[in-house]
């Protein structure tokens, strides 16, 4: 594609939505209200194309007189005292108040004195800072479009990049059909819109990019800030670059059993949501992940909104998780964002930079609903859209907690504070148990993509030695926690004990019994054989017996004398 | 009272008008109409009213744009009064107006 060539602007965000910064030897028109930030943007323009292309800029002061302006941008790092003049010229052009004018005139002074300071410097950039106020002293429309017209050529006849700032009503002052500054609409190839808005008392800044000839861009309206690094486009969306990042490495929670439950571990690179009412351990999870991240050794950076620095990190120790020496060794950073105040814009950027500065591979936004907080629950969600989109481009793992009001409306969407639970990756749910008269911490994991998980309730005990989860009972359709799980298993336990002891018994009794039986047997065998042998003695008698009958008949017989015949005879006969 | 009033000091006093001669710089973008009309504005009006005591020098800034870089001239034409001080500055083509004339205090030294 032959696309007009860009020179890069060096305002983080503007050169993403223009698709590489400004159109290079055209010129660009810059139109805001006063104080949106035109001369930030021009000036930051020209410091970027001194300092890092070395392409020396010109700017030419309408409005304020450069001697202000150098001391109005000194508390930005962009040491303009350092660039002077050689690579970036300020040109004083702002009209004498008790300057006389008659008759017509033109800026041919000015074009000459410009033709001869670029060309002595090589100027590639300038700036015209408030050209509108030149164009006031102009006495009617027609000689402001032919100093304009006049302008333009010259321009085109030194292929200078350009910016002409100009004061307008941003977006609100214009109908949206009539463009701003629409003169001068011919001779500019990019038109830029600056607005600062309050909304509810918050103060929000847009820039939108109207037109850009020859190349696509971002038609939106992007949020900006002005910090200390000069002008921070938000950009919604870097397309394409998002899904660079993805792995499948795991990192771990920080509790042990909670990495079980997730398979392993939260995704690198992976948005974290942890959602619960105040004190159910939210930032004690955090801590646990912070504290295992540097564990690792991986640089991390904590955001806190509700207490300083030093009171988490007291409170973190007193569950056993020890963070004061991995902010010692520098690993970990932590952040107190209690005292920013601004829009959820101003922290975005506040954060990013803390982490680029940081170098961070983990964070954590402890509770990242405080965005929503700062009088903006407009702008928040897509701020929050923006804070996913950038960790994850840039592989850092996030871990986010989220306040809910105990107070508020369940059905009211609560569990899902900015909308973050759709981008998250993994969302811990945690909540309080009342039961018995008692509060316990339950944790469940409400989804984790791209991982398998338990679907079961876990109890979350904090003790001085880390948190652990453990595993709850549930009895007649209840959950069982705290004291009743611990009663529950002192109950069980104590049941198995009788049951072992029962069995015992029924043991022994059974040997007794056993062994009674198998004497019993050995007594009636001996009772056996004695009758047997009274059997075989009686048996044994009664032949006897009869024997002895038999010869006492003979005997008798012989003695009776007939006997013996009988018996001789008997003997005799056969 | 009456000696610090300086309509009674110079009637006191009487004193000869010294002879100051007007020292004009003008700067032109080249041959333009503006320029051209510009030179000839300030030329009949120092005839009319500053005759034989007047200077001009006319800068072209495309010659010698650094000077009107040094001067911060950004509109051309422009009219510098450099003497008499103070210093007066005049941006257009010299239409002879009221307000030139006591600007440049032409009116006082033609009576």
């Amino acid at each position: 594609m032959n696309t007009p060539s860009k020179t890069s602007t060096g305002i983080l965000g503007f050169d993403g939505i223009t698709g590489g910064g400004l159109p290079r030897g055209r010129t660009t028109l810059l139109v805001g209200g006063p104080g949106s930030g035109k001369t930030i943007f021009a000036l930051q323009f020209l410091v970027q194309g001194a300092q890092v292309f070395s392409e020396p800029g010109i700017f030419v002061a309408f409005e304020e007189s450069p001697q202000r302006l150098v001391a109005n941008f000194e508390s930005l790092a962009w040491n303009l005292k350092r660039l002077q003049p050689k690579e970036l010229f300020f040109i004083d052009a702002q009209p004498m108040p008790d300057l006389i004018h008659s008759g017509s005139f033109d800026l041919g002074g000015m074009l000459a004195a410009l033709g001869a300071q670029s060309e002595a410097m090589g100027a590639r950039r300038i700036v015209f800072d408030a050209l509108d106020i030149l164009l006031a002293l102009l006495p009617d429309a027609a000689a402001r479009r032919r100093e304009v017209y006049r302008l333009h050529q010259w321009l085109l006849g030194r292929e200078l990049t350009c910016v002409i700032t100009a004061k307008e009503g941003g977006d609100e002052a214009s109908s949206p059909t009539q463009q701003p500054f629409g003169f001068m609409q011919f001779m500019v190839d990019c038109a830029v819109v600056l607005n600062h808005r309050v909304v509810r008392g918050v103060s929000q800044r847009n820039l939108r990019v109207q037109k850009y000839r020859g190349s696509g861009f971002d038609e939106n309206e992007s949020p900006f800030v002005i910090g200390s690094g000069g002008f921070d486009v938000a950009v919604a969306r870097t397309s394409g670059r998002v899904d660079a990042n993805m792995t499948n490495e795991r990192v771990t929670s920080g509790v042990e059993r909670l990495d079980t439950m997730l398979g392993g571990g939260y995704y690198r690179g992976a948005t974290v949501l942890i959602t619960g009412f105040a004190g159910t351990a939210k930032t004690t999870l955090s801590g646990a992940f912070a504290q295992a991240a540097c564990r690792r050794g991986e640089r991390t950076l904590f955001v806190g909104f509700d207490s300083d620095s030093t009171e988490v990190i007291r409170n973190l120790a007193s569950v056993g998780i020890r963070l004061d020496s991995h902010m010692e060794s520098g690993l970990l950073r932590m952040f107190s964002a209690r005292t920013i105040t601004g829009s959820a814009e101003t922290l975005l950027v506040h954060i990013k930079a803390l982490a680029k500065e940081h170098e961070a591979r983990c964070l954590v936004i402890d509770p990242v609903s405080k965005l929503s907080k700062f009088g903006n629950e407009l702008t928040a969600h897509g701020v929050a859209e923006r804070l996913i989109d950038w960790t994850k481009a840039d592989g850092i793992t996030l871990m986010c907690t989220s306040l809910l009001d105990e107070m508020a409306d369940q059905t009211n969407d609560s569990g899902s504070a900015l909308h973050i639970s759709t981008l998250a990756d993994t969302w811990l749910h945690l909540n309080y148990l009342v039961q018995a008269g008692e509060r316990n911490r339950g944790m469940s994991i409400i989804k984790s993509r791209g991982t398998a998980h338990s679907n079961q309730v876990r109890e979350l005990i904090l003790s001085d030695e880390g948190v652990t989860l453990a595993d709850i009972y549930t009895a007649g359709g209840e959950v069982l926690m705290g004291t009743l799980r611990w009663e529950k298993e002192g109950a069980e336990r104590v049941a198995n004990e009788v049951a072992e002891v029962a069995e015992q018994l029924n043991l022994v009794r059974l040997d007794a019994e056993e062994a009674v039986l198998e004497v019993r047997a050995k007594s009636l065998q001996t009772e056996l054989l004695a009758k047997q042998v009274e059997k075989t003695l009686l048996t044994r008698t009664k032949k006897s017996r009869e024997g002895e009958l038999a010869r006492g008949r003979t005997t008798l017989r012989e003695l009776r004398g007939a006997g013996a015949v009988v018996s001789g005879a008997k003997r005799e006969m056969p | 009272m009456s000696l610090l009033d300086p309509s009674n000091a110079s009637r006191i006093h009487a004193p000869p008008e010294p002879v100051v001669v007007f020292k004009f710089l003008l700067f032109v973008a080249g041959d333009t109409p503006n320029s051209a009309l510009a030179i000839a504005n300030l030329t009949a009006l120092c005839r009319a009213y500053l005759p034989g005591r007047y200077a001009i020098e006319t800068v072209d800034v495309f010659r010698e744009p650094q000077r009107a870089l040094a001067e911060g001239i950004f509109m051309t034409p422009t009219l510098v009064r450099l003497v008499p001080s103070p210093m007066v500055r005049i941006v257009g083509t010299l239409i002879q107006t009221q307000t030139v004339l006591l600007a440049l205090g032409l009116e006082a030294a033609a009576v």
